[in-house]
């Protein structure tokens, strides 16, 4: 526990220091980054301890703020989330260093650091919080340090209407914490999440609902998802790596500290957690495959992530209602993993996107393609985070939904409404992932590969040694959390008890971990053979000298980088047949002459979500809230009567 | 312990699977009125190809190289788990069908960038519709092999397949005749055979598989072709396995019996290539949701069993 | 016998499936009359024990019925309205399919709630549902007037099916009168297509809308 304080001593002072360094941006730069490290590093070693030791270690300090109390605990749960979080924070300073190296003097780099730092101890505070006082000082901690890191390329207009959206996401979604809360710890002393008791049916499903929507607001899925794909884009790479990989999980940690509390749960919580696990995989998933930025595809590869862990858990709450705790037990574990294996491949992939905007200066698919010879070391690493995204073997992503599978699967094989869950869990899991490794080949296949379409693509530079020393640290923990999945079972499973206290204890993770530790030996059988073929090809070339040419292209001779498949045209098939639910507005070329000439053409899939709804709603909000525009005209003598008329009815009322 | 057996297997299954190839293009010959390649053809081909000089293009990095590598070695893993006469092979486990859809799932995402690496239209072409029907076959797949699961109770490969009897096919008769019909439909779909694609066509618009080799050439084709035939065994032998419920207790038996059902299911598709048509392009996805609709249609009937 | 008449329940939903997606004219004509016979051999399948003279005369006179004499008269409606072949639905093929499978599935969850005595097989609740479903589809989402007469031969089917659910052996009186609504039905609708075809030169329900002295305006061009 003290190096857990030692850690938050460390991040705000580094802020700090970084702060008063600010005219000289490099030292401040360096303050900053190796506060982040060493944070890092003092956090990560008591939380690795209590996954291995199962112990919780709790800190209580007497705070005079009301209803509040300095309550900090460290159980498995909070270190299951906090290990993936100082990893991935660690490594993202280090990647920062060289990404924000040429902003300096253009861009206040110390209030940057800053505000990095005060996210890392603000995400760190609402993991280990013990009280909903200091929870929601971390929540908004968290809130504010992130928009000030989205707002760092202000001076472009979409970047300032990303951040506004995502404010408003971020308080209407605390507020909603916050109403949930007061009726949990109704007509205690302190809110501490220890006294907190399951409220009677009614009250609960309220208090479910307002924590599921406020909760949501953060993690991001479907419909709550519109300030996702702006907000994640338009941070700085190394931001949005720590804000998709970590901060959209305290999301589902404050569900799952809810779901704790709320004990007994009502099956249709679960059928609602699967369906917008459901929905949110599929749609997710689909959206990326639209996008033509690389960090939105990424983005709404977030949105689809979530839905899957969200699905994983709805099937645990179904589960745990019809009594089939083993189920359970696996499904909750399938679903931390994925935690884990997300903030990693994430983490990478906006890495990786963060090398392109750097290397590139631009992140628009179609104006990128062959950057694997410019930059050949990035492009392996990002091809590395995609087959990880897309739950290939022999990486993480797949151990993580194979677990998920395995709950769908028994779930099939017992009766009534559990055999349909896992059947809807299966489904969307099976057509989530073929649409995301649609996705995934064509933002890779685009950007890194074939001919260069731009010049500046033609032109682009090798990323620095610090942002390729991230990338390699991740890929790797992304393989050997693939291989070493077996080994992550038992911290899930503490995790899991520690959050819902299920019965009958780890059986069923030890029958999990058989079929686990097959996938790791065919992983491994997997890169054997790789090892062979390539090894056997090298034979059979036998020193031979393999001739060059161009490509084929049917012996067309002249061929442009223009003429290659871009991104829209990769994605045509399927963006045409989802159309209903992808509203994509295109301008076709219209072919009135005989001979070739100039021609343009553009689709953009629309931001359903927002356009349908969201936008229609704010505008009759804001339309009604016109109505009382009269009470604002600015005269001072007539503000000062309502402060007289307000206190002179307060005096009333008490009388 | 028992590793002569599946090892015997193996063995057969990586040496075996050209020829299925061979028969399918036998078949059609015949229909043709034609004599035909020989049944051997395919192993003709890779030795000549594994004794050429490859030729790249300029445009390709080593995503190209490794494209061919990684997909079949992904498949020749999937066989590792790939069930023969409805004994299991070496790695058997619960669940382990979805390792199975997943590792065809990485053969095809390193076919589909090894396609993108040469910058050409035609590959990208090829590439783009391979993911689009890959979309569709998943789901359906994944559906069948669920009621499969269902029908038997069991959660691995090799027990589904093993507590397959006659029995099960008089009591569940329909469920798997719809799983059987939905299966070949994926198998024609995923192998490139016609309807969904032509393997014959010498036009790079229409091609679909092909085209995505189109730039491949010396040990690099060979491995693609040898992947290929790879993927048509695993196919086919899901179907064999359906079709042959497991009877006696004797291994060489059971063996040789599988061995005759896997050329008459290559003899089968060889007859629907030669009775059909190829599907208009923008008509597979609805092949491949009919597929869909059977599986579901088997498991709903399951479900409510 | 049982897996048999299972057998059965599913070739009716298969072409259940077929019907609501095919686009030619003369294939809907018959897929309708075979699943017209198919449905006339379950009640032989459904009963226990051997099935009496009198059922075999039935199925029979049925079978004949459907599989001949119906589709005998709705080609020779076709030939004479000189209508074109294709019946293409209005609505998408993966709409249909997904619309049909969602039907069965919605009718297996009612009929499990239906008050019903109990079935030696037992889809036939959700297979008869959902035919008279895929007939309403069949109405609903085809343009030409023949398409409706076979949504209308569909859902006979259906009701047919439903039928044997509740009988067995379906007694004399309940058949006749439903064979004899349905042959007066089509006799009937066959003429009035031949009619509506002299007049307007197409049984497009399309373009039937409208009056065409109303469309311009004047009368008698």
């Amino acid at each position: 526990m003290v190096l857990v304080l030692l850690s938050f001593v460390i991040l705000l002072f580094s802020a700090l220091l970084a702060l008063g360094l600010s005219r000289n941006p490099h030292r401040a730069q360096d303050a900053g980054a190796y506060g982040a490290v060493a944070a890092s590093v003092a956090g990560l070693i008591p939380s690795v301890q209590t996954l291995l030791s199962g112990r919780t270690a709790t800190l209580c300090l007497p705070w005079p703020v009301p209803l509040g109390s300095l309550t900090l605990t460290l159980d498995p749960l909070a270190a299951f989330f906090l290990v993936p979080m100082f990893i991935l924070t660690g490594l993202s300073a280090v990647y920062g260093v060289d990404y924000l190296r040429h902003y300096a003097g253009k861009k206040p780099l110390g209030l940057a650091w800053a505000a990095f730092n005060a996210l890392t101890a603000a995400m760190a505070l609402v993991f280990t919080a013990g009280n909903a006082v200091l929870f929601m000082l971390g929540w908004e901690l968290m809130a504010a340090s992130s928009f000030l890191l989205v707002l760092f390329e202000h001076e472009k207009a979409q970047v300032r209407r990303a951040a506004f959206i995502y404010l408003t996401a971020g308080g209407a979604g605390a507020l909603l914490l916050l109403a949930s809360f007061s009726l949990l710890g109704a007509g205690a002393a302190v809110l501490d999440f220890s006294s907190f008791s399951a409220p009677s049916r009614g009250l609960a499903s309220v208090v479910f609902l307002l924590a599921l929507c406020g909760f949501g607001l953060k993690a991001g899925f479907v419909p709550l998802h519109i300030w996702l794909p702006e907000a994640h884009p338009a941070a700085p790479s190394h931001v949005s790596a720590v804000m998709s990989g970590i901060m959209i999980k305290a999301g589902v940690y404050g569900i799952i500290r809810v779901l704790g509390f709320l004990v007994p749960w009502q099956e249709w919580w679960g059928w609602t957690l699967l369906f917008i696990g459901a929905a949110s995989c599929v749609l997710g998933a689909l959206f990326s495959l639209a996008q033509h930025e690389l960090k939105r595809v990424l983005a709404y590869s977030s949105i689809e992530n979530v839905g899957i862990i969200m699905l994983a858990l709805g099937l645990g709450v179904i589960g745990v209602s019809v009594r089939a705790y083993p189920l359970a037990g696996l499904a909750f574990a399938g679903a931390l993993l994925h935690v884990l294996n997300h903030s990693l491949f994430k983490g990478l992939l906006f890495m990786g996107a963060g090398s392109v905007l750097h290397g590139a200066g631009t992140a628009e698919l179609e104006a990128l393609g062959g950057l694997s010879k410019r930059m050949p070391r990035a492009a392996l690493l990002f091809l590395v985070g995609s087959a990880a995204a897309c739950a290939l073997p022999p990486f993480n992503g797949f151990a993580g939904e194979f677990l998920i599978y395995i709950g769908a699967f028994r779930s099939l094989n017992s009766a009534g409404p559990l055999a349909l869950a896992g059947v809807i869990a299966g489904l969307s899991l099976a057509s989530a992932g073929a649409l995301a490794a649609a996705a995934f080949t064509r933002a890779a296949g685009t950007a890194f590969l074939g001919e260069p379409r731009t010049e500046r693509a033609a032109n682009a530079c090798e990323s620095g040694p610090l942002m390729l020393f991230s990338m390699r640290a991740l890929a790797l923990l992304c393989l050997l959390a693939g291989l070493g999945a077996p080994f992550l079972l038992l911290p899930a499973a503490r995790a899991v008890g520690s959050a819902f206290g299920l019965p009958s204890g780890y059986a069923a993770f030890d029958a999990a971990a058989v079929p686990l530790t097959y996938i790791s030996a065919g992983g491994l059988l997997l890169l054997a053979l790789i090892a062979i073929a390539a090894a056997k090809r090298r034979a059979f070339l036998g020193g031979k000298i393999p001739a060059e040419g161009v490509t084929w292209d049917c012996g067309y001779a002249a061929p442009t980088a223009r003429m290659q498949y871009g991104a829209s045209s990769f994605a045509q098939p399927l963006t045409d047949f989802f159309q209903p639910v992808l509203r994509k507005i295109g301008q076709y070329p219209v072919i009135s002459e005989y001979f070739p000439g100039k021609a343009s053409f553009s689709a953009e899939a629309q931001a359903v979500f927002y356009n349908s709804f969201y936008y229609p709603a704010a505008a009759r909000i804001r339309d009604l809230a016109y109505r009382f525009s009269w009470l604002q005209h600015g005269r001072l003598q007539i503000y000062i009567m309502y402060i007289v008329v307000t206190l002179m009815g307060l005096l009333l009322w008490k009388l | 312990m028992e590793t002569i057996k599946p090892l015997s297997q193996y063995l057969a299954v990586m040496l075996l699977s050209p020829l299925l190839l061979g028969v399918i293009n036998r078949v059609k010959a015949f229909f043709a009125g034609r004599r035909g390649q020989p049944v051997l053809q395919l192993y003709f081909d890779l030795y000549k190809l594994f004794a050429k000089t490859p030729v790249y293009s300029r445009t390709t990095t080593w995503v190209f190289k490794a494209g061919p590598i990684v997909s079949v070695s992904a498949v020749v893993t999937a066989l590792a788990v790939l069930p023969f006469a409805g004994r299991p092979s070496f790695l058997s486990f619960e669940g382990d069908f979805v390792f199975i859809i997943y590792l065809l799932g990485l053969a095809r995402f390193a076919t589909v960038l090894a396609a993108l690496d040469t910058g050409s239209a035609f590959e990208g072409m090829g590439a783009s519709r391979e993911m689009q029907f890959g979309v569709f076959a998943e789901p359906a797949f994944f559906l069948g092999l669920a009621a499969l699961a269902r029908v038997t109770g069991q959660t691995s490969l090799a027990g589904m397949f093993g507590a397959l009897t006659g029995d099960s096919w008089r009591v569940a008769a329909p469920v798997l005749a719809l799983l059987t019909a939905s299966f070949f439909i994926v198998l024609l779909a995923e192998n490139s055979r016609v309807p969904a694609d032509d393997p014959n066509t010498h036009l790079e618009l229409t091609m679909i598989h092909e085209v995505m080799a189109l730039d491949h050439s010396g040990p690099d084709l060979a491995y693609i072709l040898y992947g290929a035939s790879l993927k048509l065994w695993l196919f086919g032998s899901l179907i064999g396995c359906m079709v042959l419920p497991r009877h006696s207790g004797s291994w060489a038996s059971d063996c040789a019996l599988f061995l005759l059902v896997m050329f008459a299911v290559a003899a089968a598709v060889g007859v629907v290539e030669s009775a059909m048509a190829r599907l208009r392009l923008t008509i597979v996805p609805y092949m491949l949701i009919t597929a869909f609709a059977f599986s579901s249609l088997a498991l709903i009937f399951q479900l409510g069993r | 016998m049982h897996t048999f008449a299972e057998l059965i329940i599913v070739l009716i939903i298969l072409l259940d499936l077929a019907l609501a997606v095919t686009g030619s004219l003369s294939s809907c004509i018959r897929l309708v009359a075979v699943q017209g016979v198919v449905a006339g051999l379950l009640p032989l399948l459904a009963g226990s024990g051997a099935p009496h003279l009198r059922a075999l005369l039935f199925a029979a006179v049925i079978m004949t019925l459907k599989g001949a004499v119906f589709p005998w008269l709705l080609m020779r409606a076709r030939d004479k309205s000189g209508a074109r072949k294709d019946v293409e639905p209005l609505i998408s093929y993966p709409a249909s399919i997904v619309l049909c499978l969602g039907a069965f599935i919605a009718s297996s969850w009612m009929g499990s709630r239906l008050p019903l005595p109990e079935t030696q097989v037992a889809w036939i609740v959700p297979a008869s549902l959902a035919t008279i479903f895929t007939g309403f589809l069949l109405i609903t989402t085809r343009s030409k007037a023949i398409t409706q007469v076979l949504g209308y031969l569909v859902i006979e089917n259906g009701i047919y099916i439903f039928g044997l659910a509740l009988f067995v052996e379906q007694p004399m009186m309940v058949e006749l009168a439903i064979l004899l609504d349905v042959f007066v039905a089509v006799f009937v609708m066959g003429i009035a297509i031949f009619h509506i075809s002299r007049e307007f030169d197409h049984i497009d329900t399309a373009e039937l809308s409208e009056l065409s002295d109303w469309r311009r305006g004047e009368y008698g061009k």
